[in-house]
């Protein structure tokens, strides 16, 4: 009974809950990166208890990956010792730890996920409770296998209609960030429903989970339906049997409601991600790199949507364009596809699967006064290099558009 | 007592500690960049009993504990914001950061006013214009938590099951 949380955990902990009410709950998973790891580390060896079930444990190198520099890979190096000493199998340099999880099965309708790094709340797509921690918590749930969570309240985001050609998941998430506002769901979980959703392919869906943390949210859940199993089927190594549920007899705090039909591309602009205009507001920018990549818009689905407008053309002379697969795997089906030989006809760079540019410490740092056009999550002061460059974020057929004209492009005319 | 430095709304975890930084988990060495791009005259000229007065949705962004270790690091007394970001909230309870939340005292304490702060009782008392404030009570199971002095000395002597009895 319950929102689509409440009824999560209720699942786990085998009575409902009430929204406030503090749950301690088992987790499937606990995973952190190369950036969060060595402070995980620390924690645990602080605590001083053994390791309670290193097959919970997932550790992935995709931030610094390959390490760019010395500290990067001492960092690295000592992960690596403390996978091997405990007994780790879950270990992996294959992309992005988002894309991953979901790909190598972590990830199940109803399962409970935790990770050091914020948007571990993107299996919320797929209706798995999933949030982010901090480092401590995760050297803590290695050694009790748990976590506590106070129950959170839910808004229900009510997406209607079909969005026109051109337009995307990345641009209707967008305009939701701007409407809420960088805190608007602080604390709460985000239920994303309605026919629009309904419709969405996993793929496209996956934006939504992934983005509500930059707008505060604890969670951002969707329902887990038929699409979700089939995706689960073809796409990943989860093993059957998928739960379907959906909320039950649910009490939101509040309801928002957009129609999509109407919306055009969307630009979230420099320095925050609810600073909102439709394109033709900031069409014309000039761009000195354009970044497809990341675990919001770097999947094969997305990959595809940018070189079906890179076919044939070529990336302006003056705009670094950079492509960053998401994962080994999409990596491969890329180039199987012939869309890697695509990006690189057009003049793009191609790199390792990772999180690549979206830190600013390798694969793509920004110059100052640089201002750069990406497919990322965020687009903070210095996130991508210097403190004085700006990131403009976007779907990834606004990405390529703008790559061939060197300038922010609708990519309308294109598809 | 300790001065007040004061920062505005939605700061995220990019601006308490730029990204490029976090390669460290050397709390002095992270408190040397701690805000060095928002305040670069912080760093240098914290010192040890000032707080951190913040507005709305102080901490946003990433989870990186780095953050609050680097504010840990500079040796402020604590954190008064009107709201903070779930995940900052969580890390600084869990490293041992002491944060107050409290809207009016983060909007009316000015940049380099002389604050007293009582962190067991949450009163804050600005002495250069002499206005008092109440922060709102931590939830019990996390003060259990703030009073070991954060999660890893919380569970070096406890259970995590002993917070929800
Ligand atoms: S791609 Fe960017 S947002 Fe995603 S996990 Fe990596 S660093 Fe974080």
């Amino acid at each position: 009974m319950g929102t689509l949380v409440e009824e999560i955990f209720a699942r786990r902990v085998g009575h409902s809950v009430e929204p406030g009410e503090i749950v301690l709950l088992d987790v499937d998973a606990i995973m952190s990166h190369d950036n969060t790891t060595p402070l995980a580390i620390k924690a645990f060896r602080e605590i001083g208890k053994p390791l309670r079930d290193p097959d919970k444990v997932v550790i992935h190198f995709d931030h610094a990956y390959p390490a760019p520099n010395l500290l990067a890979a001492e960092n690295q190096q000592k992960i690596t010792r403390f996978v091997r000493e405990q007994g780790i199998r879950h270990f992996y340099r294959r992309g992005v730890c988002h894309q991953v999880m979901i790909e190598e099965g972590f990830v199940r309708p109803g399962g409970i996920l935790i990770g050091a790094d914020s948007h571990t709340v993107t299996y919320g797509a797929l209706g798995a409770f999933s949030t982010g921690l901090g480092s401590s918590e995760v050297g803590a749930a290695w050694v009790t296998g748990k976590t506590w969570f106070r129950v959170p309240q839910t808004i229900l985001v009510r997406l209607e209609g079909q969005t026109q050609p051109g337009v995307y998941s990345k641009d209707v998430m967008i305009a939701l960030a701007g409407q809420l506002g960088m805190d608007g769901a602080t604390y709460r979980c985000l239920e994303f429903a309605g026919s629009y959703i309904d419709e969405l392919p996993v793929h496209a869906r996956i934006v939504f989970a992934n983005m509500s943390v930059e707008v505060g949210a604890k969670c951002g859940l969707i329902a887990p339906d038929q699409r979700t199993v089939d995706y689960l089927q073809r796409e990943t190594k989860a093993q059957p049997p998928f739960e379907v549920f959906q909320a039950i007899n649910p009490r939101y705090e509040r309801v928002i409601e957009m129609d999509v039909s109407t919306l055009e591309p969307q630009v979230a602009c420099h320095p925050d991600v609810d600073h909102v205009k439709p394109l033709r507001e900031v069409a014309g920018l000039e761009i000195d790199q354009v970044y497809i990549g990341t675990c919001t818009n770097a999947r094969y689905e997305d990959l595809e949507i940018a070189a079906g407008i890179l076919r044939g053309r070529q990336v302006a002379p003056y705009t670094r364009t950079l492509v960053t697969p998401a994962s080994q795997t999409i990596y491969e089906k890329a180039l199987a596809n012939g869309l890697i030989q695509v990006f690189l006809d057009a003049g793009c760079t191609v790199n390792a699967p990772g999180c690549g540019a979206c830190i600013g410490r390798h694969g793509g740092v920004l110059a100052p006064g640089e201002r750069a056009f990406t497919t990322m999550n965020r687009n903070f002061i210095g996130r991508m290099g210097s403190p004085d460059a700006e990131i403009y974020l976007g779907s990834p057929a606004t990405a390529a558009a703008t790559a061939l004209a060197g300038k922010i492009a609708d990519p309308r005319p294109y598809v | 007592m300790g001065k007040a430095w004061k920062f505005e709304d939605n700061l995220n975890t990019d601006e308490i500690i730029p990204a490029r930084f976090n390669i460290t988990i050397d709390e002095r060495e992270l408190a040397s960049k701690v805000f060095c791009e928002v305040r670069p005259d912080f760093a240098p000229g914290v010192q040890p009993g000032d707080v951190v007065v913040a507005s709305w949705n102080f901490g946003c962004g990433s989870s990186r504990e780095h953050a609050p270790i680097a504010i840990r690091g500079s040796q402020v007394r604590c954190v008064i914001a009107a709201s903070y970001a779930r995940i900052f909230f969580r890390n600084a309870i869990n490293i041992g950061l002491p944060i107050l939340e409290c809207p009016q005292a983060a909007a009316e304490i000015n940049e380099g006013d002389e604050v007293e702060v009582n962190l067991t009782s949450g009163e804050i008392f600005d002495r250069t214009t002499g206005r008092s404030f109440q922060a709102k009570p931590l939830p019990e199971f996390v003060l259990k938590i703030a009073e070991a002095g954060g999660l890893v000395r919380f569970l070096k002597e406890h259970s995590l099951e002993e917070l929800v009895e």
